[in-house]
């Protein structure tokens, strides 16, 4: 329960700024974030692991909206039952975003809390910026 | 957009201007016992049913005729051809018409009920980071020149604007509808036959409703002329016959007038989604080869059935804008604009507590 110590300890720190890490939109309207390390964060954390942290969201963001047999499938049958079954049954989207919530609240445990940092859960924000609150690092003395 | 006064985001008074935005709870109303849904605080122009379950938007258009002529007509058809056409022909005539009624009714429905694909609007610390951004001359007091910001998408040039009511760039092929004061994802267009958006959301629902509707209408016009010859021999003359089903041909006037839109809509829609195109991108000519060689659609995978299938069976993406979530109480950091300056709304201590409130009060009557 050390890591849920360090999470409960930022909800008392001052938040010192917030970094917001834009959309990426090369590639089209597929949900993407941009990987370039902020400048901001150059002396909280290693450019390795965010640049990792935010690789592994783009790819699971890119597993919800893939176009493949598995979607295919589901558009297909929603659209012989009058859509109907999309009140009754959990999207294959929606269940990649409750793997990414739960991804999220590992890596604000395990990384980004020690370091006095926490990572915002993009779909909170419309899906438009992961927001990265930097908190002052007084109250967290890990570092 | 919406022609309001345009106030800059000033990242010192960030106080002040979250009661533009909305998207958080001034302090005295967070007090309340009962626990507020985020549907009850939301900005646009919609209404809300069901305990957020349901959304329209405000000004529903024509729904009610839709719903209306498609009940009547249906039910026409049902009480007063049917009968007479399973006596002549088959039992699959009301069949296949009650298949392709419930199927309009449900998908009418959808469409006008789900969110469209609503981007929420900026909290105001991502506002305030955007302004940081903007390289801007003017002052305060008058609205700045519109602000683009290019992008490359597949190699080519996309220009995104800024939206100065929701305070951000738009993604692209996002547009702000000024009926609903949203921005819609994939925007279509604002449709008032069924009183919504449409969208990324309910893009699907709207073409399996106006092809099944087409089909509806061809059904019935096809059925109710059968009824006529078939009438017109057992009575002895066409006119005779009309005489004897004056609710066959108040059918047939309804139905005959809205097969030539239908039927055009639904083709000119089948032509949308094959070309992965919307109807705005298409009314403004924005990837038209009049504009140069360089310009084609981006979001094109050049291919139409992959286009077919992306569109109307892709991934539904979710709601972005959490109706039912619960507003966080006062000691959340999320909806509170807390930057160095401000006291945060954390603190336990009641001292401190006092402190923020008397703060607060002060900027609020400021």
């Amino acid at each position: 329960m050390a890591e849920t110590h360090s999470l409960q300890d930022l909800r008392q720190a001052a938040v010192a700024s917030k970094v917001f890490v834009q959309r990426d939109y090369a590639s089209g309207t597929i949900c993407k974030f941009q990987t370039k390390f902020p400048a901001e964060l150059e002396s909280r954390i290693d450019k390795q692991q965010f640049e990792e942290t935010m690789q592994t969201l783009n790819n699971l963001y890119a597993e919800a909206e893939k176009l493949g047999g598995r979607s295919y499938l589901e558009g297909c049958l929603a659209c012989l039952t009058a859509y109907t079954i999309f009140l009754c049954m959990e999207t294959h989207y929606e269940k990649v975003l409750k793997k990414i919530a739960k991804y999220i609240q590992e890596q604000n445990e395990k990384i980004f809390a020690p370091l006095g940092l926490l990572l915002t859960d993009p779909i909170e924000r419309g899906l438009r910026v992961v927001e990265i609150t930097i908190f002052e690092d007084r109250s967290i003395g890990s570092r | 957009m919406k022609n309001c006064e345009y106030q800059q985001i000033d990242p010192r008074a960030l106080r002040t201007s979250t009661t533009r935005t909305s998207s958080t709870l001034p302090c005295g109303r967070k007090n309340s016992q009962r626990l507020r849904k985020k549907w009850e605080i939301f900005p646009g122009k919609n209404r809300f049913y069901c305990d957020g379950r349901i959304m329209l938007a405000r000004q529903c258009g024509v729904l009610p005729l839709t719903i209306v002529l498609i009940v009547i007509t249906s039910g026409l058809f049902f009480t007063f051809d049917c009968p007479f056409l399973v006596r002549h022909l088959t039992i699959f005539i009301p069949v296949i018409g009650g298949v392709l009624f419930v199927f309009v009714i449900f998908t009418l429905l959808q469409t006008s009920f789900t969110d469209p694909g609503i981007l929420p609007r900026a909290l105001p610390d991502e506002a305030a980071d955007i302004e940081r951004h903007i390289d801007n001359s003017g002052s305060s007091t008058y609205r700045p020149p519109p602000r683009t910001k290019e992008i490359l998408i597949n190699d080519q040039v996309v220009k995104l604007k800024y939206c100065f009511t929701c305070k951000m760039f738009r993604p692209p092929r996002t547009s702000h509808c000024s009926l609903c004061d949203n921005c819609v994802e994939r925007f279509d267009h604002h449709c008032p036959w069924v009183g919504n958006c449409v969208g990324k959301r309910n893009y699907r629902f709207f073409y399996a409703f106006i092809v099944s509707l087409a089909f509806l209408t061809s059904f019935i016009f096809g059925c109710v002329i059968t009824h006529l010859i078939l009438e017109s021999q057992k009575a002895g003359g066409i006119i005779q016959a009309i005489q004897n089903m004056p609710a066959s041909i108040v059918e047939l006037v309804i139905c005959f007038f809205s097969i030539w839109s239908i039927l055009g809509l639904s083709g000119f829609h089948t032509y949308l989604v094959a070309s992965n195109l919307t109807t705005n991108e298409d009314i403004k000519g924005s990837w038209s080869s009049k504009r140069g060689e360089d310009s084609g659609n981006p979001y094109t995978y050049n291919n139409i059935f992959t286009n077919c299938c992306a569109v109307l069976c892709g991934p539904m993406p979710p709601s972005l804008i959490d109706r039912r979530g619960f507003l966080p109480p006062d000691d959340a950091p999320q909806t509170v604009t807390s930057d160095a300056e401000l006291p945060p709304f954390m603190a336990k201590n009641d001292t401190n507590m006092e402190e923020n409130c008397q703060d607060f009060a002060l900027s609020c009557t400021a």
